[in-house]
């Protein structure tokens, strides 16, 4: 039967893949460390592209390697990324990367560095990405129903107050907008601890909640039992967390899990910055709780627009998906306003239901789609970082 | 509009409450509401808590389990009182 958000529709950038973009970028996307230089040059030569550096790509390998090469294909196949300029030391891995984006069909061109130099690259380059900008900014916008939307879900300083409101008034959209046919992720594995039993049992089904349970007992034992030196005081939970009231981890993970709702259930796990292939529906993303780290994840998987629940005020951004800030403590929303998109503190007060607090989070979450700049996009927020499971050869 | 409560709790198993007003002081005759079931309780406060801290629904002594979401979130390592302020100096997780 048609709910009320059935017809809820937004203008987006259709994609040759038929995915649905709510940003239009020209990225221009460095193989590795030392291509950084070479693509900021073409950023800044050529108005309306955005270079994407980042701290790795050398020398990694096994699972590692294929984190790596997944994130940086991921994020040049994200729908908010019209056409891209792919740019490493050798050529190698650098066509992986473009062949890997090249597959939903958009404008994307490769470039190496050696027996090139930096000059000749960039004036190569940076001709192709001209090109790029004239065939991105005549594309445009189309009306797309809801179901077209992907949207990811991960919070930061979080507080008491993200579990009483921000964190339920994301789980208040999913609970509303799910059933609509969306496609929707939450991760954060270190942050379940303490709540992981419930998290098992909101498995569509009791195979899918096992490998859930198996992949967060991995991270424990492999991950934290291995290298923890003290209780992860000032860790997990962070100083802003105690800060903001939070004593322990299985308090802040209770708050965490208030972003699945009450009636949404996950249906497969994903791998970091594996795009889902089961369907619409919620699923799971195995990630840090760093929110940069997690961001940049959730947007290489194809998300295209997130929502952050914050307590004290993580301030993060990502260049390429936008991010749609909540926060319910009345504190932060008034000596952080500039980066808040959603206020909800009128739930504490008990002056706003949480129907209405998910009400204004879908209304803002279209107005985005649509084209709205959030906050963090209006300040410059482009946190780009690249996820590493350990050292390099 | 109905009086803008001083702490929330969310179920009523839990044994301790979030402080949701800034400058919360000592000796506040303090209102507060259960969100699952609507329900109203009244509590003086024996700190200043600051806001989002939380605060003890009842008496609470060393090693005693804390409930919250329903929950067990750890167990206490020093005594609270009702109205107290429970944190990191007397709440500590039971793991790692």
């Amino acid at each position: 039967m048609a709910s009320q958000y059935s017809n809820l529709s937004f203008k987006g950038y259709r994609r040759d893949n038929g995915r649905v973009g709510v940003r239009n970028h020209v990225v221009i996307l460095p193989v590795d460390d030392i291509s950084n230089a070479a693509c900021e040059a073409v950023g800044n030569n050529v108005k309306g592209t955005l270079a994407l550096p980042h701290s790795y790509g050398r020398l990694q390998f096994g699972e590692d390697l294929e984190l790596h090469f997944r994130t940086l294909i991921g994020t040049g196949s994200n729908p908010n990324v019209a056409a891209c300029v792919v740019i490493g030391i050798e050529p190698g891995w650098t066509k992986r990367i473009v062949d890997g984006i090249a597959k939903t069909g958009k404008p994307v061109a490769g470039f190496s560095i050696e027996q090139n130099g930096d000059f000749k690259t960039i004036m190569d380059a940076s001709r192709q990405a001209k090109e790029f900008v004239h065939y991105a900014t005549e594309l445009q916008r189309e009306e797309c129903g809801i179901s077209e939307l992907w949207v990811s879900t991960k919070c930061g300083e979080s507080d008491t107050t993200t579990g009483l409101g921000s964190c339920p008034t994301v789980g208040n959209m999913y609970d509303k907008l799910l059933p609509e046919g969306i496609y929707g992720v939450f991760g954060e594995t270190s942050e379940i601890t303490g709540a992981e039993h419930i998290c098992k049992a909101r498995a569509i089904n009791p195979e899918v909640g096992e490998r859930w349970y198996k992949m967060w007992k991995a991270y424990l034992d492999d991950v934290i039992e291995a290298n923890k030196v003290d209780d992860l005081s000032e860790s997990q939970p962070t100083k802003g967390n105690i800060e903001g009231g939070l004593s322990t981890i299985e308090e802040k993970a209770l708050g965490n899990l208030e972003k699945i709702g009450r009636t949404s259930r996950y249906i497969d796990i994903l791998k970091p910055a594996e795009a889902p292939a089961s369907g619409p529906g919620l699923y799971y993303m195995d990630t840090s709780s760093a929110a940069a780290e997690c961001v940049t994840l959730m947007a290489a998987g194809g998300y295209a627009v997130h929502t952050f629940p914050t307590g004290q005020g993580n301030v993060v951004g990502n260049p390429i998906v936008p991010v749609i800030k909540i926060s319910a403590n009345p504190r932060t929303v008034r000596t952080m306003s500039e980066h808040i998109d959603v206020d909800v503190s009128g739930i504490l007060r008990r002056d706003m239901t949480l129907d209405d607090a998910g009400d204004a989070l879908i209304e803002m979450i279209v107005r985005t789609a649509n084209g709205r700049n959030t906050a963090a996009e209006a300040l410059g927020h482009r946190e780009f970082v690249m996820t590493k499971l350990y050292r390099s050869a | 509009m109905a009086e803008v409560p001083h702490f929330l709790v969310h179920s009523p198993k839990d044994n301790v409450g979030v402080v949701v007003i800034e400058g919360l002081k000592a000796g506040t005759d303090m209102l507060g509401v259960i969100t699952e079931t609507n329900t109203t309780l009244n509590l003086t406060a024996l700190h200043d808590i600051p806001i989002g801290h939380k605060v003890a629904l009842n008496d609470l002594a060393a090693g005693s389990t804390v409930i919250k979401y329903g929950e067990d979130i750890g167990k206490m390592v020093g005594d609270a009182s009702c109205g107290g302020h429970v944190h990191v100096h007397n709440l500590k997780t039971k793991r790692w």
